[in-house]
């Protein structure tokens, strides 16, 4: 029979190969469901994988594809700082909600000034909103010890009661008749958040998520708390010992994760999004963190894994629009790339072998 | 998304024209969901019209379609990949595709674009449709009025908008018309879909003492939930909402307020072929066949069937509005003097209760 037997050291060749040989088996099983559903397995894949990047259309969906990793791999970066440290921030999609909320306020105060300042104030107001709402699990976690996964989880349904209040209410376009929604922020000069080069789709939460990502690549690299953070992640008795502030670092980390995905949700209600609707909150806090793990918690990983989620993504409704595929087979094969990553994952940390039967183990 | 680029290399690309010019290739039209097309209610009743296009129009049309695309920059998106792969006509069935219909519609002119229950017409090729469920409203409202034993009957709200608003004001006057002692609980789900959330709602309103559910949600979870109490020796009754949700008949589903889109779908593709297709803010009911009341069942006496079929009958005949006076707003400031009918207008934004109605509207 087969067995699987730790390896003394992680393979780097298996690290490597593991994310290839996991797309190379989700374009297998993929293929197979496709035809099993009656498509052209081909056909299907390409209008996934191929069309957005060089298909007819390419110049439109590159553009896209930025659009979709940004808020991604912000909300990732921060995250990923977190886990590794072992501080489980599991709420970035609320942090995203209330940051967006706190920026289209304080813009909408000022609403209809005409100004330059008002969106770094806005993105100020952001990240500020995101941040206070990752301290409540934070400083409870510190002060009484609470559970942050849950704590942190609770508060994103905290966090859509409020985003529904203020698309109906209290953030409510005055001049749309009773309809819900906010005024279109990025119709609004100064708070608007447009393209920066005419046809990329690159706004300013994609250089924003460049920039984290290669700050925190520092960070964990040349920099004191980027150790304690490794540190602490993999032996947090040891990073006590050798006088990690542990409480520090949990507000840290939460603050960081709370701050990006703040500021990732207010340059998505400023640009793509437009407005504060009820159905605002897209999932991007908890895509993120897969996006986090995909990217093996690594800030280059995790601009790649953003770039690959997008991608299945936007290619994903490519191939439900122009072939008719089921929602659900889109899913199920964003599901399989998942599944197959963490499963051919395996192999870097344990090697199969084949032991005869009967032998005692 | 400022897209000159996009513009003007379609253009170049000679894709955004119209594929009637040379009447060879078939007119292509798109259709953007919210829900899954098995949803059972709103977005079923959409694909269903999307099937009654083909049905009509056979080889001379090409649909395409879309479901659960969520609203704000992802429809945007999909609703612009629509417009770049060929389509001439496009259908944006939520209300909160308002936005990114109107921003794809500015970048491609010669693109038709229908925008359901919205308000947004910021370019003269994007017109916009509803549908006035309110008649239907009236109808259920007279049945729960009649069906309630503990006078209380429940509403499952969606969203406060003028649409749900004109639902429940309607039902609740209806069902007061023939129950002077009815009360209206009503519940706010803040979403379209979701079974989970559907079905909580419905059960605490059971838990409540409520015997007769309307829903302005497009998931059949309530009925299940109906079906369940009603397995434990409960008595509620339920409608179809949007769809005729037939399998939950005779009861707990005793009437249905069904969405048929076909008519107002087929006249719109035929004014694209025929180039006749204008900027319109339609707005249909009986009248047009757009809001029909499925099958009453047995589980209603007889009488109250007659009445709700007359009341029907004089709907569709232009006899009857369900918003004539007198009617008062919540506050018990006059509203509609005797005989006075509410003007479209008011009933596009309405935002207050009828008196009677208790709670207030979330604000």
């Amino acid at each position: 029979m087969i067995v699987l037997e730790r390896r003394p050291a992680p393979s780097t060749a298996w690290q490597g190969l593991s994310p290839v040989l996991a797309v190379a088996l989700t374009l297998v099983a993929g293929g197979l469901m496709f035809a099993a559903l009656g498509n052209d397995p081909f056909a299907a894949l390409r209008a996934i994988f191929w069309d957005p990047l060089f298909g007819e259309f390419a110049f439109f969906f590159r553009g896209q594809l930025l659009i979709k990793a940004a808020p991604l791999i912000l909300i990732a970066v921060g995250l990923a700082l977190g886990f590794r440290a072992g501080v489980w921030n599991i709420g970035a999609e609320g942090q995203y909600i209330v940051g967006a909320l706190a920026g289209a306020a304080a813009g909408l105060a000022f609403y209809p000034a005409d100004s330059r300042l008002i969106l770094p104030m806005m993105i100020a107001a952001g990240a500020a909103g995101g941040i206070a709402w990752a301290m409540i699990p934070a400083l409870l976690r510190v002060r009484f010890g609470t559970n942050e996964i849950l704590v942190s989880l609770m508060l994103v349904y905290v966090a859509e009661n409020l985003l529904a209040s203020a698309a109906v209410g209290w953030l409510r376009n005055p001049d749309a008749v009773g309809f819900p929604g906010s005024r279109d922020l990025s119709r609004w000069g100064s708070s608007a958040n447009p393209e920066l080069i005419a046809g990329t789709g690159a706004h300013w939460g994609v250089a924003a998520a460049l920039f984290a990502v290669v700050a925190a690549h520092v960070l964990l690299t040349r920099h004191i708390t980027g150790f304690h953070i490794r540190l602490t992640g993999a032996a947090p008795r040891a990073a006590a010992f050798a006088g990690v502030n542990g409480g520090r670092l949990i507000v840290f980390c939460f603050a960081v994760s709370g701050g990006l995905a703040g500021m990732a949700g207010l340059f998505e209600v400023t640009g793509p999004a437009g407005q504060i609707s009820i159905d605002f909150a897209s999932g991007y806090g908890f895509t993120a963190i897969i996006v986090a793990f995909l990217g093996r918690l690594h800030p280059i990983g995790i601009l790649l894994a953003g770039l690959l989620m997008a991608l299945t993504y936007v290619g994903g409704d490519n191939a439900a629009t122009s072939l008719g595929l089921p929602v659900a087979a889109i899913s199920a094969f964003q599901g399989m790339l998942l599944f197959f990553l963490l499963a051919v994952d395996v192999l870097t940390h344990f090697r199969l072998r084949w032991r005869p039967r009967g032998v005692a183990a | 998304m400022t897209s000159k680029t996009i513009l003007s290399t379609v253009l170049a690309l000679g894709l955004a024209g119209s594929a009637l010019a040379d009447g060879h290739e078939p007119v292509k039209v798109g259709f953007v969901y919210v829900g899954p097309i098995g949803d059972g209610g709103w977005t079923y009743q959409h694909d269903q019209g999307r099937l009654a296009v083909e049905e009509e129009f056979g080889d001379a049309v090409e649909t395409v379609y879309q479901e659960l695309v969520p609203e704000g920059a992802d429809a945007e998106r999909v609703i612009t990949q629509m417009a770049l792969q060929g389509a001439d006509l496009i259908f944006t069935t939520s209300f909160g595709y308002g936005p990114a219909t109107n921003a794809v519609a500015a970048r491609f002119p010669d693109v038709k674009f229908e925008h359901a229950t919205g308000f947004m017409r910021e370019h003269p090729n994007v017109s916009t449709y509803d549908a006035r469920f309110y008649e239907g409203r009236a109808v259920t409202g007279h049945i729960a009025g009649n069906l309630t034993e503990t006078n209380k009957i429940g509403y499952i709200a969606s969203f406060p908008i003028p649409e749900v608003i004109q639902g429940i004001n309607s039902s609740f006057l209806h069902a007061q018309k023939v129950n002077p002692d009815v009360e209206m609980v009503v519940t706010w789900v803040y979403t379209w879909f979701d079974p989970s959330k559907e079905a909580d709602a419905a059960r605490a309103m059971i838990d409540q003492g409520v015997d007769v559910i309307l829903q302005h949600t497009d998931s059949t979870a309530p009925q299940s939930a109906a079906e369940e109490a009603n397995a434990n020796g409960g008595r509620v009754f339920t409608f179809g909402q949007a769809s005729d949700m037939a399998e939950f008949k005779p009861t707990p589903r005793v009437a249905s307020i069904i969405d048929e889109w076909s008519p107002y779908y087929i006249e719109r593709v035929q004014a694209v072929i025929d180039g006749t297709w204008e900027q319109t803010a339609h707005w249909g009911g009986m009248p047009e066949g757009e809001v029909v009341i499925g099958e009453i069942t047995d589980a209603v006496p007889a009488e109250v069937k007659a009445e709700a079929e007359d009341m029907v009958a004089r709907i569709t005949e232009g006899e009857y509005h369900p918003f004539t006076g007198p009617i008062n707003r919540q506050d018990g400031t006059p509203w509609l003097a005797e005989g006075e009918v509410a003007d479209d207008a008011t009933l596009a934004t309405m935002d207050f209760y009828v008196e009677g109605v208790t709670g207030q509207i979330p604000n």
